[in-house]
């Protein structure tokens, strides 16, 4: 990403490469066949400060635009590393810097940034409403200094493995909300002390290495001072966030196509059968040079939404076009690599199968490539929504 | 206290590295160069010492083409002040190459010069040496522990089947071995402030060699092994070639 810009991102994307080389395949197939967290990888990534790069240098992060989030991002996948581990501290990071006072700026992210505490959970989906998220049904009730929060929240990514969680509850019921995305509010929760007590954390067994769970919230009180801006605003805080997720992802996803390319020719290269190497075959080069261009164009716009969200511009649209396009590059190259590597591709030992099966939760998550579609056909083209 | 950290740009052992066509040196495309393993372990010496005593400044110093200023800026990035490039293309050998470091190092304030104990391209792993004898310097090499007190230095050495410790005083000059630290990754702070450090570049022109370069040659592809037997039966048949063709035995 972001070849040629004179602003540090080559030798950013140097400083990754070398941290990711000390977690080579072996060390990913570990965790997979544990279901274990990656966590001497997310350590070594804290300690190097690549996690505290969007906080500002006064709150002891470096500072630096979503464009070097990028980089850093994509460089992680391309190595064959998972940033899926760890990419949550840098877009949840978005809505804090934003909306978040000055006190709680002050007393959470020179930590955060220290590595001291981990910002790595997201509370907003429940298992009742899917992607429509006005009807949340957790909720928060405000008594005296505290607020007591009840409900569930699912598909909550690294609870386990984060000292705080932002998390979306309704403080206003939908129904007496003056428009349903109203009345709800965004807190930020120090789970330290609480799980166990009014938070249970259950994993959830899934396909890939995800570390995602379900949160049970019985009664937790959160002090109003942990309240992110003003109480009823917290989706439009929210939504805010989710363009700096979407421009993430997508340089997430352009890092996996550019690794399953990158594997796909050399070893099409190396491989010899019928006395040559199997990438002299069109068949097999073809489909190689193919799903680079899908790469290199999705590249293009991943790169040109991130820009306009560092220049303050409205990106939303390109935000998720960004997502797409890089998720759909990143699975037909996922795909064409296991092609290209035939049966060894199933085999665990090259790391192309762990990839494909990483690869794929992108056609689903942060958000589905229906809605996506749907958000390019109501919002930019104007057609008329379907629900 | 000053230290000197020379340093090298050498191919990474992970590239695949092709000789020219005419022998002449190798194919640089498609290689990755990084800073050479073992200068790592001198850097890291270098940066922590200077941590610790919370004074003092390391300067790294490299010989090399131009591109070699990518490689001083990792050094920068992981902790050390300040670079100086000494331009100059193609290959040299040791003694032109420590001719030239002890010249740049000469007149410099300087306590400690560290070198990792060979790069691991060309694995002459002379020019440490060399560079202390022109400066007319302590040497320690392949050392795997370093304590300074004040002015007394006691460095221990890997040697054949142990150890061996040998004291010496700065300034002096002292070659890292694998197992000294373990190097640390430059951090994101690190890579930033790099750009803002100070690296000078200077062309240089080396002594003649005192060694003639003819070429190089890729290694010979190995010979088709053979199978001589099956089971028990084999066995007389493969000590006999053992012994007579291979003449290992």
């Amino acid at each position: 990403m972001f070849a040629g810009h004179d602003h540090g991102y080559d030798e950013i994307r140097d400083g990754v490469r070398g941290l990711c080389e000390r977690f080579p395949g072996e060390y990913w197939r570990d965790r997979d066949r544990e279901s274990a967290y990656p966590t001497a990888f997310i350590e070594a990534l804290t300690e190097a400060g690549y996690l505290a790069a969007l906080i500002p240098e006064e709150y002891g992060g470096a500072g630096l635009d979503l464009k070097a989030a990028c980089v850093i991002l994509e460089m992680i996948q391309r190595t064959g590393c998972n940033g899926a581990a760890c990419h949550a501290q840098m877009y949840i990071m978005g809505t804090l810097l934003r909306h978040g006072g000055e006190a709680q700026k002050r007393r959470y992210l020179p930590r955060v940034a220290a590595g001291e505490l981990r910002l790595q959970a997201f509370g907003v989906s429940e298992p009742t409403c899917g992607t429509d998220t006005t009807r949340i049904a957790t909720t928060a009730e405000r008594n005296g200094d505290e607020y007591v929060i009840h409900g569930q929240k699912t598909w909550i990514s690294r609870s386990e493995h984060s000292d705080l969680m932002l998390l979306l509850a309704r403080t206003t019921p939908r129904e007496e909300s003056a428009k349903p995305t109203a009345g709800m509010s965004v807190f930020l929760v120090d789970l330290r002390n609480e799980v166990g007590e009014s938070v249970t954390i259950r994993p959830i067994e899934t396909m890939i290495n995800h570390s995602t769970t379900e949160v049970f919230f019985d009664g937790l009180r959160v002090p109003a001072a942990n309240l992110v801006g003003d109480e009823g605003e917290g989706f439009r805080y929210i939504l805010d966030g989710l363009n700096a997720e979407r421009v993430l992802i997508a340089a997430e996803c352009v890092g996996d196509a550019r690794f399953f390319v990158e594997r796909a020719a050399e070893y099409a290269r190396g491989r010899e059968v019928f006395g040559r190497p199997i990438g002299q075959n069109q068949g097999i080069q073809f489909p190689i040079a193919e799903a680079h261009m899908k790469t290199e164009a999705a590249a293009l716009m991943v790169e040109r939404a991130a820009s306009l969200f560092d220049d303050g511009a409205p990106c939303g649209a390109e935000a998720n076009m960004a997502k797409y396009l890089a998720s759909d590059a990143s699975w037909a190259a996922a795909d064409m690599c296991m092609q290209t590597y035939g049966g060894f591709a199933f085999s665990t030992e090259y790391g192309i199968e762990r990839k494909f099966r990483e690869t794929r939760l992108y056609q689903i998550a942060p958000i589905s490539t229906n809605l996506i579609l749907s958000h390019v056909a109501t919002h930019v083209l104007g057609l008329p929504k379907s629900f | 206290m000053n230290t000197i950290v020379c340093m090298k740009r050498v191919p990474d052992s992970a590239t695949r590295v092709r000789v020219t066509p005419d022998g002449a040196g190798l194919d640089p495309a498609g290689v990755k160069y990084v800073v050479n393993p073992y200068d790592e372990f001198a850097l890291e010496d270098a940066i922590r010492r200077k941590e610790e005593a919370g004074e003092g400044k390391v300067t790294v110093v490299a010989l090399g083409p131009p591109e070699t200023a990518e490689s001083i800026r990792q050094a920068l990035a992981m902790g050390a002040d300040e670079g100086v490039l000494l331009v100059c293309a193609g290959s040299h050998d040791a003694l032109s190459v420590a001719g030239a470091l002890a010249d740049e190092i000469r007149g410099r304030d300087v306590d400690l010069v560290l070198f990792g104990k060979q790069a691991i391209d060309d694995d002459n792993m002379q020019v440490p040496q060399m560079v202390a004898e022109f400066l007319g310097l302590p040497c320690a090499t392949v050392v795997v522990g370093l304590e300074i007190a004040g002015r007394d230095a006691t460095a221990r050495r890997e040697v054949e089947g142990g150890h061996e410790v040998v004291e010496f005083s700065l300034p002096a000059v002292v070659s890292t071995q694998k197992g000294l630290n373990e190097p640390r990754y430059p951090s994101l702070k690190g890579i930033m402030a790099a750009k803002r450090k100070p690296l000078e570049e200077r062309e240089v022109i080396l002594e003649a060699p005192t060694i003639e370069f003819l070429r190089l040659d890729e290694p010979p592809a190995p010979a088709a092994g053979r199978i001589v037997g099956e089971g028990v039966d084999a066995v007389p048949e493969l000590v006999r070639a053992l012994r007579d063709e291979a003449g290992v035995l």
